[in-house]
């Protein structure tokens, strides 16, 4: 079997490891393709569809598709990003993503794929679902606003954290993230310390009294598009 | 108030035109065209005292300052400092204190600039019976292009203070609980003193022009919409002018204490609300006296009033010059507004540059914490007048309460009064015109209203008014500006 293995994203030669799904190899070879629910360290879930790329124009999962010789993978291309323009339009009405006042603007990873696709306003009629918040957390809150159920919670409370502190719970459009007690967050074990408490993509959970000490300017996504670390070749 | 509208005519201004948000003014006249009522509505309804309920207690100087673009910063301010009490760091490091006074004398300036020369000056320049093709903004920059360039500019400057404070021009996030986020950088720092001494400049003649204008026309102006009434805003510990901080002084109308450096959190044993069924907006009333004597203003024309002095040379010559004009009394013309708006413009733009020479503006001591607290009241000056936040949040970090009295709810019975007593002086047995309705939105834009936030929604400008008979049928309608 040999060593590296050799395919083309939009034409471009990538070379990878037996093993790695197209996400790993192409952020090793410098390629962005969107992401949110993918998180290192994490095992891939492929729920988000945000990473959709066309392999041999068949639409798949970039973060659990693994490589294999010869694959013609389209990614960044017209067609591939109104795809991923869609699914990003949808989280937004589906929940209620007020940016203006969110702590989380400027380093939030939805609202930063919004702005690297070109997405002015979401041309879906929004839902304006009514959520609730869970406070009760003397460290940690989650604002069920603004979940996009990406599961990585989930997988961090429970791969890295070796807690379960977070499940989903109903089905189809009434799924929600749960926690593993009666009703509260405060009831769990989750400690402002873990992985959890770090992982969510966007303002769901979110570490207590830390909001906007960070000024514009200077967030995570104020001076250059999300994507942008890896397009220029920054280890993570 | 009329017992009985029957019989009455009524006159509708709506909505209200160079004004910050959306009003209407109603007129009721008798068969010989008598004014017998002069009301001004508030047809917005907003909802953030109920909306910000159950959010993050440190969210709420981000979301609530959403009220407004035109003074959001005073939203800002004024909710953090309740927040600082709430985690209980009210004492701010001096880096963080001044940062915020720089941010909030910048949007006094940029808000002062904005009512002076782009809301006010058509009706001073062109008089207030002008052709309405010609009294307004563009007018003002096709025949005085150099007095717009200015407004536009000395506006321009003001944000720029706040993009620098707060991080964006409108809906920053500078100031978080126990302090702030940023300091000055020496490089902003030097890109704003690079045109403060134009800014500086200009202030001086547009508080000239006012001022002249007002002498000049005194005669007239003294009594437009004039009445007297007792002048509440926040004062220094030392009688000093102060907008960022301090007590509560109320004082009569030729200037005798009601109250004075009253505590802040205090403030629901000084003032309460009326609510009447015909308005959105309350009607605040010094408590001890009660609501038939109690209304008061604020804002420019009240902080002159009451400050002893003000501690910026050239902004105090102005004042002693105000002052002299009332022999040293408090001043209840309605229309020296302006004026003693442009004398806070001048103080505002020397306070600016007093802070950009203080090296503590460079400090990187920026949050304090202390015993955390469960309800505080945060009370500034905003451009319009004493602005109060109170909030109570609860253990989970929740807001459960909020209360806002905003400067133009302050202003809702004056401005009542105002409009009042000048459609009884120039409208009582007149024949309507375009130009004499303009005499009423005069009186309230001296006040400088901002209904957006008195409501706790951006309106539109255009105006519709009828005359309607007493069956209810429209016997005469005016429109301008509107798409129908």
């Amino acid at each position: 079997m040999s060593a590296t293995i050799e395919f083309t994203i939009d034409g471009k030669e990538i070379k990878g490891q037996p093993g790695q799904t197209i996400l790993e190899a192409a952020q090793q070879a410098g390629v962005y393709i969107p992401r949110l629910c993918y998180m290192k360290g994490l095992t891939p879930w492929g729920s988000c569809r945000v990473c959709t790329v066309l392999i041999n124009g068949r639409p798949q999962a970039a973060c659990t598709q693994p490589i294999a010789p010869g694959m013609v993978v389209e990614s960044s291309t017209d067609k591939v990003n109104a795809l991923r323009r869609n699914i990003i339009d949808m989280l937004f009405v589906e929940g209620n993503h007020f940016c203006m006042f969110c702590e989380k603007s400027g380093s939030c990873e939805l609202q930063a794929l919004a702005y690297r696709l070109g997405i002015a306003a979401p041309k879906y009629p929004f839902m304006f679902p009514k959520r609730e918040l869970d406070m009760s957390h003397p460290d940690v809150f989650i604002d069920h606003n603004r979940c996009i159920q990406c599961a990585r919670c989930v997988r961090a409370s429970r791969d890295v954290d070796g807690k379960h502190v977070f499940d989903f719970a109903d089905r189809g459009a009434h799924r929600r993230i749960a926690v593993n007690a009666e009703a509260f967050l405060k009831d769990t074990d989750l400690a402002v310390t873990d992985k959890a408490a770090e992982a969510c993509p966007v303002g769901a959970i979110v570490k207590k009294r830390t909001g906007y000490a960070v000024p514009f300017g200077q967030r995570l996504y104020d001076k250059k598009p999300i994507g942008s670390e890896i397009e220029a070749g920054v280890k993570s | 108030m009329v017992a009985s509208t029957i019989g009455l005519k009524r006159v509708v201004i709506e909505p209200v035109t160079r004004v910050e948000g959306h009003g209407k003014v109603t007129i009721l006249l008798d068969e010989k065209r008598q004014v017998r009522q002069t009301r001004l509505h508030i047809v917005e309804f907003r909802g953030f005292e109920r909306f910000i309920q159950g959010r993050p207690f440190w969210e709420v100087p981000v979301l609530v300052q959403r009220l407004c673009g035109i003074c959001p910063v005073s939203h800002h301010l004024a909710a953090a400092k309740a927040m600082d009490r709430i985690v209980g760091g009210e004492k701010l490091t001096p880096t963080a204190e001044k940062m915020r006074r720089l941010m909030h004398y910048g949007q006094f300036f940029q808000s002062h600039a904005l009512h002076f020369f782009h809301l006010v000056s058509p009706d001073l320049l062109f008089g207030f019976d002008a052709d309405p093709a010609i009294r307004n903004v563009i007018g003002v920059a096709l025949k005085y292009p150099e007095l717009a360039v200015q407004g536009v500019m000395m506006r321009k400057y003001g944000q720029e203070v706040i993009k620098r404070t707060a991080g964006k021009k409108i809906h920053g996030t500078g100031a978080i609980p126990g302090g702030i986020n940023k300091n000055l950088s020496i490089q902003e720092r030097d890109e704003l003193l690079k045109d403060l001494e134009q800014m500086v400049i200009w202030s001086r003649a547009a508080l000239k022009l006012c001022k002249d204008y007002t002498v000049e026309h005194l005669e007239k102006l003294a009594p437009f919409g004039s009445f007297d009434s007792n002048h509440l805003s926040i004062i220094r510990q030392d009688g000093a002018l102060d907008i960022y901080n301090g007590g509560l002084r109320a004082i009569t109308a030729d200037g005798k204490k009601i109250f004075d450096h009253v505590d802040n959190q205090k403030y629901l044993e000084y003032i309460a609300e009326e609510v009447r069924p015909w308005s959105y907006m309350k009607f605040p009333f010094i408590k001890p006296l009660g609501p038939e004597t109690g209304w008061y203003r604020v804002g420019p024309l009240a902080r002159i009033n009451t400050a002893d002095f003000i501690d910026t040379p050239e902004a105090e010559a102005a004042r002693k010059e105000f002052m002299a004009l009332t022999k040293g009394k408090p001043n209840n013309i309605s229309m020296a507004y302006h004026w003693a708006r442009l004398i806070e413009l001048l103080h505002a733009i020397e306070k600016i540059k007093e802070l950009l020479h203080d090296k503590d503006l460079q400090g990187t001591d920026l949050v304090v914490k202390g015993s955390r607290r469960d309800e505080a009241v945060g009370i500034l000056e905003a451009p319009r007048g004493t602005l109060f936040h109170h909030y109570k949040v609860d253990k989970n970090d929740q807001v459960v309460m909020a209360n806002l009295i905003v400067s133009t709810t302050n202003n809702n019975e004056p401005m009542n009064r105002a409009i009042q007593k000048v459609a009884q002086d120039d409208l009582s047995g007149h024949e309507l015109t375009e130009g004499l309705l303009n005499h009423i939105e005069v009186a309230i834009r001296a006040y400088d209203p901002c209904l957006s936030c008195a409501t706790h929604a951006l309106g539109q400008m255009p105006l519709v008014v009828e005359v309607v008979d007493v069956d209810g049928n429209i016997v005469d309608r005016k429109v301008r500006g509107v798409c129908e």
